[in-house]
């Protein structure tokens, strides 16, 4: 049961990285190009808001970071610290429900 | 008997210790991040005020770090999923130089633009 857990987390992880990449590229791309004049909430509004594609966009970037922020964190506790069991794992569910929260709350103020 | 650092002091090694701590650097950033951004809920007024202390240079400086990691974590995470999806290749160091140089390459734009 915990080597079938540990599979899919190990599958989750590496394809939330695949998702991830692309969007971090485009990311990287947005933040470069829209600091040129120096950042304020109607630029950064205006940009986004009233759009399904930037809403999508980073919907999809929000789920994809909480999976694997939350799995690469559980690795490196397990690796490098003698946390283990159940609380761990609570406290990444945890963890990711909080990304979650405030991710799709982000989202919702900019678009 | 060699120490634990002189059979660990390869690039493979600290292109693997980079990713670690790069992942750790966002994984404690992005809460804050998406914490920031959701201001926007109560007005642009607050989303300003936080983007006006952001001009400081110091935090500028935290952000081109923050830009940085966020590269070189995609980059180097790319070398790994091409490490363990496709045939071998064997100019491991050349994708390490190619990973890092590009997550350099967007921190100094950040920057440029920036400041």
């Amino acid at each position: 049961m915990t080597g079938r857990v540990e599979l899919w987390l190990y599958i989750a992880q590496r394809v939330s990285a695949m998702v991830l990449a692309p969007l971090v590229l485009v990311h990287l791309a947005t933040i470069v190009y829209a600091i040129r004049d120096g950042l304020s909430a109607a630029e950064i509004l205006s940009r986004t808001q009233g759009s399904i594609l930037w809403a999508g966009f980073y919907g999809l970037f929000v789920v994809a970071a909480a999976v694997h922020g939350t799995i690469g964190l559980r690795v490196i506790l397990r690796e490098m610290t003698p946390w283990r069991g159940k609380s761990l794992n609570v406290a990444a569910i945890g963890f990711c429900l909080v990304v979650l929260f405030l991710g799709f709350r982000a989202v919702e103020a900019v678009t | 008997m060699s120490s634990p650092l002189a059979t660990r002091n390869h690039p493979t090694y600290w292109a693997f210790v980079l990713h670690r701590l790069s992942g750790l650097g966002l994984a404690i950033f992005v809460p804050a991040h998406l914490y920031v951004l959701s201001l926007a809920l109560e007005g642009e007024a607050a989303l300003d005020g936080f983007l006006r202390w952001a001009e400081m240079p110091l935090v500028k400086g935290a952000e081109t770090i923050l830009v940085i990691l966020l590269a070189v974590h995609m980059a180097g995470g790319a070398r790994l999923l091409a490490l363990e999806f496709l045939p071998w290749r064997d100019r491991q160091k050349s994708l390490i130089a190619i990973a890092f140089g590009f997550a350099v390459a967007c921190g100094l734009l950040f920057l440029m633009r920036a400041v």
